[in-house]
């Protein structure tokens, strides 16, 4: 790819990307773009049955019937996460049926997806825009994807349905809990997922919505987190998930000594410096070190009598745990972790879920991540600029998927909780790899070696100061790092775009360029 | 002929394993596997070139699996599979780090000594993040005896570069005479403190000192000493183990061991080694160092290793060990003067002051008499409160305002 232009992050990006035209980064909230939202086709009551039964024998059934052809979107939600089987099942039917040329678009992906390897391989899916996890990380990094892969935030995906950017032909959607109009919720079933927030922007705007259940209802499945007129067919199967890996994962507070240490500093800081106080609005997430700072964070609540006005998760019992005592007033749900977090959910008024379009699409009239308080993220590289990347390591390989990560950049108080080094690999380096968030929306690096807050915040600065706490510049921090592990060498990339890295308004930030010398 | 040295497996990190076969091809084929390869593929051939050349090995095919090792650990298995070689012993040592090089006072605070296997560099990385009052690299029962020669040369370098934080570095020897060849090489490094371990006579601690004596220079800072007591035939000696040298500076009890030699089992309530414990104690105020108690094992309940260091506090112990980090604050927390001890203490030092100025050795607080013992026992409460930063050095000042 030729002609790249530098960016207003100084970093070069193509003005096309799989043949459409992209807008370089412009700065935060300097893109504004004048335009009307994508309108979907306006459907019909008199094609659907009036007595509200959508159901279809079969997935392929559904997808023969939607008109699956070469060159489609297929969207999926990653509320099944690593256990889903819906989105492996998709494919398995496309290539069944010779269908060539798919545009895969996930809210994430998960190591289960391996599956989908052959079928890049032989065209059945050419591209991946989404979140590209571990072997699909790899096979993106190698340069053996056919199209562009497209790396957005959770808020940037709502963002680029709704301006128009992805036009989805047909939305899978799996459903834990649904009747046979298409109503669908995550709280009961054999795949409980609790939560369906992913897929409300999906079924608002794709042309044909498929709903795939192992847990068929009566009329009404209540609450409807899906609402069935927006859905063509409702399909029930043996098994969408398995259960044991879709709540698995980084759920557990860590217990590694030293991640410990990352979140007790963490903790106090936000303590020390007031960003915690009574009525605040917190966010945690699941991961280990989250999960810590979550229960430290709940002791500090407990000891100065103070309520937290409310949660929002990535939800684990261990907010559940703040709800339960009265540490915490409200939890707003857009993903759930854990079966606590789903019997919380069904039994607590205060427990609901909620979309992501109201917390973290940009192009919409307000966001709520910015009213936070305080978040604590992780990251793969921060720079001596604050810049944070959480998409490749350091050797360049694509192993990671956005998520909520840069959206969340916009509350009050971004705190990225990090070690020092991983495995003699330095987290703060030089220049991140890939560049996923400007450093003027990181506030503070908290490591077990140290504490860096970001020169802009002066009002931090001043605040942390005499508090005991271990203060340290950002270079400082990086050079402990080079000292304890010496200084990397570069990793060897080509020429070849492989990715790009959106920002929240759809604009590019940064390319990911093919590694040298893999596979 | 093959040696091999380090750890691997799934487990395994910060670590590497080394296999080096001499052979008649000539060069050194190295052939590294390593996640970091992109980012220190180069070094680590640059290292192990330049160590192999150290030694004069010149033809031989080594095999890296790498699993993120820092430089000197690296180093350190190289080293161990080239004296399995050539039965050399030269030492290959990357540049030490000056921060390392610290000195202790004999009776500096001793509450919690973490002990941290010699032969785990995952675990010795962040040793100094902690805030326990010692480090000790363990070379004893915490290594296996076919990896002691490689733990040995882990621990050195291990002094030398891995950043302890000012953090006291102690050393647990193995026992006599094996002991000996683990002080040939930790004895001149950064080091506060040797741990001996089963100590059972005096003897075994002037031993122990001579060869310290012999490999360090006096420039070098002293090195304290902290024998172990573990055998009955140790408790019956405790007393002249402690006083053998001005280097003693403490005297502690390894109760797994004491236990099993006099026959006993461990129990809840601690009433079979109440007497070991006690002797213990005794001996080491009588020889005027610090008595310190032996570790706590399940890292699990904290709320039972709260218990049991009150109690040994109690008994007149200054600490207890460390077998995991997340037992050092309760560890702390329970050989810390308590505030109502400080406020009591204050008063006393206060009043005592006062009445000293004013030419009387007695003197009253409240109803209760105070003299000269009470006046010590006050101070060294305020002197912990200083030194754990419970109160400020100028409390005197901060009393009167």
């Amino acid at each position: 790819m030729n002609n790249l232009k530098i960016n207003a992050a100084g970093r070069p990006v193509p003005p096309e990307v799989n043949g459409e035209p992209v807008v370089p980064y412009m700065g935060v909230g300097k893109y504004k773009p004048v335009a009307s939202k994508c309108s979907p086709v306006i459907p019909s009551c008199a094609d659907f049955p009036a007595d509200g039964n959508k159901c279809v024998a079969s997935l392929k059934e559904a997808l023969v019937k939607a008109g699956l052809r070469d060159g489609m979107t297929i969207s999926t939600h990653h509320h099944l996460r690593d256990g889903d089987l819906v989105a492996n099942n998709v494919f398995d039917i496309a290539h069944e049926l010779g269908i060539k040329g798919l545009r895969w678009f996930p809210s994430a992906s998960f190591p289960c997806h391996d599956h989908l390897i052959p079928y890049l391989e032989d065209g059945t899916i050419a591209g991946i825009e989404g979140s590209m996890n571990g072997p699909l990380g790899k096979f993106t990094s190698a340069g053996k994807m056919e199209r562009t892969a497209v790396l957005r935030s959770h808020g940037g995906r709502v963002q680029a349905i709704q301006d128009g950017e992805v036009k989805i032909d047909i939305a899978v959607m799996a459903a834990p809990c649904a009747d046979p109009f298409g109503n669908a919720n995550g709280l009961g079933g054999p795949s409980a997922t609790g939560v369906l927030s992913y897929a409300d922007i999906d079924v608002r705007y794709a042309d044909k919505v498929i709903v795939v259940t192992d847990n068929l209802v009566p009329f009404p499945c209540l609450p409807m987190q899906i609402e069935g007129n927006f859905v063509d067919a409702v399909v029930l199967v043996g098994k969408i998930g398995f259960p044991e890996k879709i709540m698995g994962g980084t759920t557990q507070v860590t217990r590694s000594p030293d991640r410990l240490i990352i979140a007790e500093l963490t903790a106090r800081f936000c303590e020390a410096t007031g960003i915690v106080h009574d009525g605040c609005i917190i966010q945690a997430g699941a991961g280990g070190i989250s999960l810590a700072i979550a229960t430290f964070l709940h002791q500090t609540a407990q000891k100065n009598g103070w309520k937290i006005q409310a949660g929002f998760g990535g939800t684990t019992r261990y907010m559940v745990d703040m709800l339960k005592d009265g540490t915490m007033k409200y939890i707003l749900d857009a993903q759930v972790f854990d079966m606590e977090a789903i019997r919380s959910l069904n039994e607590n008024p205060g427990h609901t879920a909620f979309t992501l379009n109201n917390i973290y699409n940009y192009h919409s009239k307000g966001n709520f991540a910015t009213m936070i308080d305080m978040v604590s993220l992780g990251a793969t590289e921060i720079d001596v600029h604050f810049n944070g990347n959480v998409v490749t390591h350091s050797d360049g390989i694509l192993l990671h998927g956005i998520g909520g990560w840069q959206n969340c950049l916009f509350a009050k108080n971004t705190i990225i909780a990090v070690p020092l080094f991983r495995d003699r690999i330095p987290v703060i380096v030089d220049e991140v790899t890939t560049l996923c968030g400007p450093g003027e929306l990181i506030d503070v690096v908290v490591t077990e070696r140290g504490i860096a807050i970001n020169p802009l915040r002066t009002d931090l600065i001043a605040k942390a100061a005499d508090t005991g706490l271990p203060l340290k510049s950002i270079l400082e921090l990086k050079e402990m790092a080079e000292a304890i592990c010496g200084k990397p060498e570069k990793p060897r990339f080509t020429d070849k775009v492989v990715g790009v890295v959106k920002w929240v308004d759809g604009t590019v930030l940064d390319v990911i360029r093919q590694v040298e010398g893999i596979w | 002929m093959e040696a091999i040295s380090g750890n691997r497996g799934t487990e395994v990190r910060s670590d590497c394993f080394i296999r080096i076969v001499p052979d008649d091809e000539p060069g050194i084929r190295i052939r590294l596997k390593s996640k970091v390869k992109s980012l220190y593929g180069q070094s680590i051939h640059q290292l192990v070139q330049e160590e192999l050349n150290f030694f004069g090995i010149r033809d031989a095919t080594v095999e890296i699996e790498d699993s993120g090792a820092l430089p000197y650990v690296i180093a350190a298995r190289v080293e161990a599979a080239v004296r399995q070689i050539t039965g050399t012993g030269q030492e290959f040592l990357l540049p030490e780090l000056p921060q390392n090089r610290y000195s202790t006072v004999r009776d500096k605070l001793r509450r919690s000594r973490l002990y941290i296997p010699g032969n785990n560099p995952k675990l010795i990385i962040n040793a100094g993040l902690y805030h326990s009052d010692a480090i000790i690299l363990d070379l004893e029962d915490s290594v296996s005896p076919e990896k002691k020669p490689e733990a040995r040369i882990l621990v050195r370098n291990a002094l030398r570069n891995n950043d302890m934080m000012g953090i006291e570095l102690m050393v647990r020897i193995n026992q006599l005479p094996l002991g000996l060849q683990d002080l040939e090489m930790v004895a001149r490094q950064p080091l506060n403190l040797i741990l001996i371990p089963k100590c059972e006579s005096a003897e075994t601690v002037l031993t122990v000192r001579a060869k310290i004596e012999e490999c360090r220079d006096t420039g070098e800072g002293p090195v304290w000493l902290m024998p172990i007591i573990e055998s009955a035939q140790g408790l019956r000696n405790a007393y002249e183990i402690a006083e053998a040298t001005p280097a003693v500076a403490a005297l502690a009890i390894g109760l797994e061991d004491y236990l099993a030699d006099i026959g006993a089992e461990r129990t809840h309530g601690a009433e079979e080694s109440f007497y070991a414990r006690s002797v213990v104690v005794n001996a080491a105020r009588a020889a005027g160092i610090q008595p310190i108690d032996s570790v706590f094992s399940d890292f699990g309940d904290n709320e039972q290793l709260l218990r049991v260091a009150a109690n040994s506090k109690k008994m007149g112990f200054d600490g207890m060990g460390c077998i995991h980090p997340g037992q050092i604050n309760v560890i702390h927390e329970a050989f810390n003067p308590t505030f109502p001890e400080i406020e009591k203490a204050k008063t006393i030092v206060m009043a005592y002051g006062k009445a000293a100025a004013e030419g009387l050795g007695v003197v009253a607080v409240g109803s209760k008499m105070i003299d000269l013992p009470v006046m010590k026992r006050a101070q060294t409460t305020i002197e912990k409160a200083v030194t754990t930063g419970l109160i400020p050095k100028e409390w005197r000042e901060i009393q009167h305002e």
